[in-house]
């Protein structure tokens, strides 16, 4: 147990474990204590003064060490000076004042201080509106300066500091949160402060410059609008848009987001999607997210999606009705064994539907993107209770032939912190990796020798109390398997489990609910040319004509093509029937994280054009077939889903929408402690169960 | 007057090659605190000497050595030698004409707190002194004085120097480990303290390079020696950098409680111009304004008495100014200094130091002088007590006392 420590803060009794900063000690009960370096991610540094409060400790009579008493209660003793909030730990008996007429004055000087040299540009401002200067400013600070405007430092008022953010010089006060960002979470140096005094300027030294994919990140945590994102700066005032939560659909971490929308002319009215925020889930991605989930969900708003459903017509593909388009579809379907292949873009839903439109026709579904070891990730993947989080001294992780920062880059963060904070991090990877520098034991070999050289770790790594093993893209089936071994006996244990490093957001989901890999023994383009002669094809959210030629000759070969797509790919260019699919951000569905965590995503903007979503056109396509499948909306396709599926069971739209009380507290009316990430209101989404039927025998026996 | 303690080479003027110094009793002390005394033995003679740190905060030195944790290893000694103190110019003098005295200081305290490493940090321009250093370091490594081994213990010893790039915050002892690891040159928020974690995050003893050079005297001739010389809160000597109006300015090396008069008048040879003596800067560019009337010359610099004027003695810089100046010229320098000398870490001496230059600027042309007179003692006393390190905290001390003291030099 940890040690607590009881203290006052503001007539307020407060309990907290020994070692608490008074600034978060006092964000427990809620009272806030301005500040601007301090973030509750990142070690205290004191610099910005702005959290200066009085102090009070107990007096202690040195000849008996015991507290001096005055009315029969401890006295207490003042210091001469206010000490910084941020870096002063609690200790029993404390009493803080933050709101005290020295403290209260100490916090306006500083407030105008830090004004002498702030441009107040806030009417064209980025910032403005969710700004913590602007914000504190009106809290606790001075209604006029005494400072000379024409006596204010200039600079330069905007900086490309990299292809992705921009600087602006004046309006930066020197807190240096996107410097100890870079060095200290995102491992990426990349920052730091040059020149000295008022002249102190934030400067990039990495060539490209501000080379990290965490960069985004920095604009959530700057305090002022010295850092804006090239993508949305001086796209709208933050009052304007409204927020949809939502889940990043582009790796297999499975990110928070919270995308940020608005009605507006040049989009002819429409609503549209402003900017992708961070959303808090201290299990998943905390409060970051990387620069691809923040900057690259602009595809969805692409002109050149589809809008209309297509039916070939003499060799020609038209624009149809649903109706009609249906009709074609179900035509094709009906009485036919019908080859399902689908990626994991898709959703949960989507996949679930589209598999019991193969097996009601006595077909099969195959999931596009096709690394081994997906069956194995349900038996010995991670499951409820995990938290990358929680890895520290006394764990190991295995990551084998996959590179996190550039396919899962949140999971490196979050690896990074565990080796960090002292978990035995393995690194077995063919090529040099960011990751490395962290680890305790680096194996480079080719993807041949992987799998040995997993085994000869197996006795170190299995010594371990907790053992996460992540495996990735060059991983073959040997290699698999023999992660999967290391995990043998530990199945169901929180903080126990493989990983697989998918290339899709939602591979994981299509494992859970059964799909089978398109053998990659042989590679997967010569096995699905084989499987797809002669039988009704049915893709969705996949492209394999467009990926390869030798693919697209061979669908010439199939009986019929069906797409269901956002874009006009070169599949669809075959397909006698082509359904325009929703993007993700225009419909509700989930997706089942690489951590085996299934959450919600909510729509953002309505559907583009007669759009339909995934889940939807499948049961349409299955009706007209015969077949009763759900599909008027995604929550009680997850309802018929969760009965299912074992893995699933008890998961509902209700459960996956619960929220616990997280820390830090971020995303309310304090934007200045933890920064514009959003609160979590929408879901934490839940984590999946082991399978415990047939656990027995699916890795091959072998002595560890 | 007595023989110089610490500027012995005014007395043996080859005491810097390091035959003389030897066969001038050097390095016997060293050699008998490794071989005859358990280092705790020389913590606690220093202790008992009374010997304060030279540098400007006075901190016992024996206690300092004391806070040092035998359970996190390893340990360092840091020779604070960046003497940027304006007015300040002693160190430079030990080290170029007694560096063995220094050294063996520092192996001294190297061997009391079980340091098998010294970092003696330079300022940038003192490079070379640092050249002259690492001559006499090296002598020392070939006469077994410094490496394996020595005097056939199992104690070791090296020593390196370390020069700066030209920043006053470096003298800051935070901010001077931190251009050690090699950072940024900005001071760390205390505590931790550097007895705890100091260089590279171990415990560090971090003293002036004059103090250092005291502690062969002490471990040679005895804690009671020191301790009677000087007075009862300042033991031992010190040496006062003399400068500003004065016709002999440089280094006098005195005994705590000589009084300012005596170091102006029978050391320095009196006022420039002789005229009268209007204020002293006790302790460089970071002092309180003295106003140097009877009671203020008669005053005996020790740490207590000085204090007792509103002001303290720090490093012993003792700058005088006569009559024909006008303290609003003084502050403009000071200020103009801290402005460009402030890291721009925290806020209050970052924009304070700039905000303060304006409005002395704007006096200096005349403009509202008091108004902005008064601004600018708000805004210097708005800063105090909120600084992360002492640099911010000094910047304003002789703008609020030279406001306060010479009123009539604020009036338009």
């Amino acid at each position: 147990m940890t040690k607590t420590v009881t203290l006052t803060i503001d007539d307020q009794q407060v309990t907290v474990p020994e070692g608490t900063l008074i600034v978060n000690a006092a964000k427990m009960v809620g009272i806030d204590i301005p500040v601007f370096c301090y973030h509750p991610k990142m070690e205290p540094v004191g610099m910005c003064r702005q959290c200066l409060v009085e102090v009070g400790r107990p007096a202690i009579d040195r000849a008996t060490g015991q507290p001096v008493l005055e009315d029969g209660k401890p006295k207490i003793q003042f210091g001469p000076k206010l000490e910084t909030a941020c870096t002063t730990p609690v200790s029993e008996g404390m009493v803080v004042l933050t709101h005290s007429e020295k403290a209260r004055a100490a916090q306006k000087e500083i407030l105008e201080f830090l004004l002498t040299s702030h441009p107040l540009d806030c009417p064209v401002c980025d910032k403005g509106g969710e700004c913590p200067l602007q914000n504190l400013t009106l809290a606790y600070g001075p209604a006029e300066s005494r400072f000379l405007y024409s006596e204010k430092h200039h600079a330069e008022k905007h900086v490309p500091l990299g292809d992705k953010i921009w600087l602006d010089r004046e309006r930066c006060i020197q807190c240096g949160r996107c410097i100890r960002f870079q060095e200290i979470i995102a491992g990426d140096p990349v920052l730091s402060f040059y020149q000295r005094g008022r002249d102190t300027d934030i400067i990039t030294h990495s060539d490209p410059p501000f080379d990290s994919i965490f960069s985004g990140n920095t604009t959530d945590i700057c305090p002022v609008g010295a850092l804006t994102t090239a993508d949305f700066r001086f796209g709208a005032r933050p009052w304007e848009m409204k927020a949809a939560a939502s889940i990043c659909s582009l790796c297999p971490v499975g990110c928070n987001l919270t995308f940020n929308t608005r009605r507006e002319a040049k989009a002819g009215g429409k609503v549209v999607i402003k900017r992708a925020m961070p959303r808090q889930n201290e299990q998943v991605n905390e409060i970051w997210i990387c620069d691809r989930g923040r900057f690259n969900w602009h595809y969805v708003e692409d002109p050149s999606r589809l809008t209309h459903p297509l039916v070939k017509k003499d060799g020609k593909l038209e624009k149809a009705s649903w109706s009609a388009a249906i009709e074609a579809a179900g035509n094709q379907v009906k009485g036919n064994q019908v080859l399902v292949v689908a990626s994991g873009r898709l959703s949960n839903e989507d996949l679930f539907n589209l598999k019991q439109l193969a097996d009601g026709l006595g077909g099969e579904a195959l999931l596009y993107d096709s690394l081994p070891g997906g069956e194995l990730t349900t038996r010995y993947g991670v499951s409820a209770g995990t938290n990358l989080g929680d890895l520290g001294a006394g764990s190991a992780i295995l990551v084998a032939a996959a590179d996190l920062y550039h396919e899962a880059p949140i999971w490196y963060l979050r690896v990074k912190a565990a080796a960090e904070r002292g978990a035995n991090l393995v690194i077995v990877n063919p090529e040099a990796t960011r990751l490395d520098k962290y680890a305790k034991k680096l194996v480079r070999c080719g993807k041949d020798e992987a799998a040995a050289k997993v085994r000869e770790l197996a006795a170190e790594l299995t010594a371990a109390e907790n053992l996460v093993v992540f495996f990735g893209r060059t991983a073959d089936r040997n290699l698999a398997e023999d992660c999967a071994a290391l995990l043998q006996g530990r199945e169901g244990r929180a903080n126990n489990g493989l990983i697989g490093v998918w290339p899709r957001a939602n591979d994981q989901g299509a494992w859970e609910l059964g799909y089978k890999p398109v053998d990659p023994s042989t590679g997967s383009g010569q096995a699905l040319a084989q499987a797809v002669k002669g039988k009704v094809v049915y893709l969705a959210a996949a492209d394999p004509a467009g990926d390869d030629p030798q693919l697209a000759e061979a669908l010439k070969g199939a009986k019929a093509v069906i797409v269901q797509e956002l874009f006009p790919t070169k599949t669809a260019s075959l397909a006698d029937v082509v359904f325009p699919a929703q993007a993700f951000t225009e419909r509700d569905g989930s997706y089942t994280s690489g951590e085996r965590r299934v959450q919600r995503f909510y729509p953002a903007t309505p559907p583009l054009g007669e759009s339909r979503a995934d889940f939807a056109i499948a049961a349409a396509v299955a009706a007209a077939a015969g077949l009763e499948v759900e599909g008027r909306s995604a929550l009680l396709v997850m309802d018929k889903l969760a009965a299912a599926v074992p893995a699933f069971v008890g998961i509902s739209y209700r459960k996956l929408a619960e929220v616990t009380e997280q820390w830090p507290i971020v995303g309310r009316g304090d934007l200045y402690y933890g920064g514009t990430t959003y609160e979590n209101r929408q879901g934490l989404g839940v984590q999946l169960n082991v399978s415990t039927f047939k656990r027995s025998n699916v890795v091959r026996g072998r002595a560890l | 007057m007595m023989a110089h303690l610490l500027l012995r080479h005014r007395d043996i003027p080859d005491i810097g090659k390091l035959d003389v110094y030897r066969k001038n009793g050097g390095f016997e002390a060293f050699k008998k605190a490794v071989t005859q005394m358990k280092p705790q033995e020389v913590i606690e003679v220093v202790k008992a000497s009374g010997l304060r740190g030279r540098g400007g905060a006075g901190f016992p030195t024996g206690v300092k050595w004391s806070f040092v944790p035998n359970n996190i290893w390893p340990h360092y000694v840091v020779a604070n030698a960046d003497e940027s103190e304006p007015g300040t110019f002693k160190d430079r003098e030990i080290m170029e004409s007694n560096p063995f005295q220094f050294l063996e200081g520092v192996a001294i305290a190297a061997y009391a707190v079980g340091a098998n490493a010294a970092y003696i940090y330079l300022r940038g321009e003192f490079w070379p002194v640092a050249a002259h250093l690492d001559e006499k370091i090296a002598e020392m490594e070939k006469a077994a004085l410094l490496g394996d081994k020595l005097f056939g213990t199992d104690y070791s010893l090296r020593i390196y120097t370390h020069l700066g790039a030209g920043a006053y915050i470096c003298g800051e002892e935070t901010a001077l480990l931190e251009s050690i690891e090699g950072k940024r040159g900005q001071p760390r928020i205390r505590p931790p303290f550097p007895a705890v974690y100091g260089l590279y995050g171990k415990p560090t003893v971090v003293n002036n390079v004059e103090t250092l050079t005291n502690v062969p005297l002490i471990v040679e001739k005895g804690a009671d020696w020191y301790k009677s010389l000087g007075t009862a809160d300042s033991a031992g000597v010190k040496i006062f950098s003399l400068s500003g109006h004065v016709k002999k300015p440089g280094n006098y090396e005195l005994p705590f409680g000589t009084t300012f008069r005596q170091l102006i008048y029978e050391y320095g040879g009196g006022v420039l111009d002789d005229r009268p003596v209007k204020a002293i800067m006790a302790a460089g560019a970071s002092s309180a304004v003295i106003v140097a009337d009877d009671k203020a010359l008669d005053t005996p610099m020790d740490y207590a008495s000085v204090k007792a004027l509103g002001a303290d003695l720090g490093s012993a810089s003792v700058i005088v100014i006569n009559d024909s100046v006008s303290m609003d010229w003084v502050i403009n320098k000071t200020i103009h200094f801290f402005k460009h000398e402030s890291c721009g870490k925290c806020t209050p001496c970052r924009d304070g130091t700039y905000w303060m230059l304006h409005l002395i600027e704007r006096i200096e042309r005349g403009e509202e002088v008091e108004a902005n007179t008064q601004l600018l003692h708000t805004v210097a006393k708005q800063m105090q007590n909120k600084c992360l390190c002492p640099l911010g905290e000094f910047s304003t001390m002789a703008v609020t006392t030279a406001i306060e003291r010479f009123p009539q030099d604020f009036r338009g």
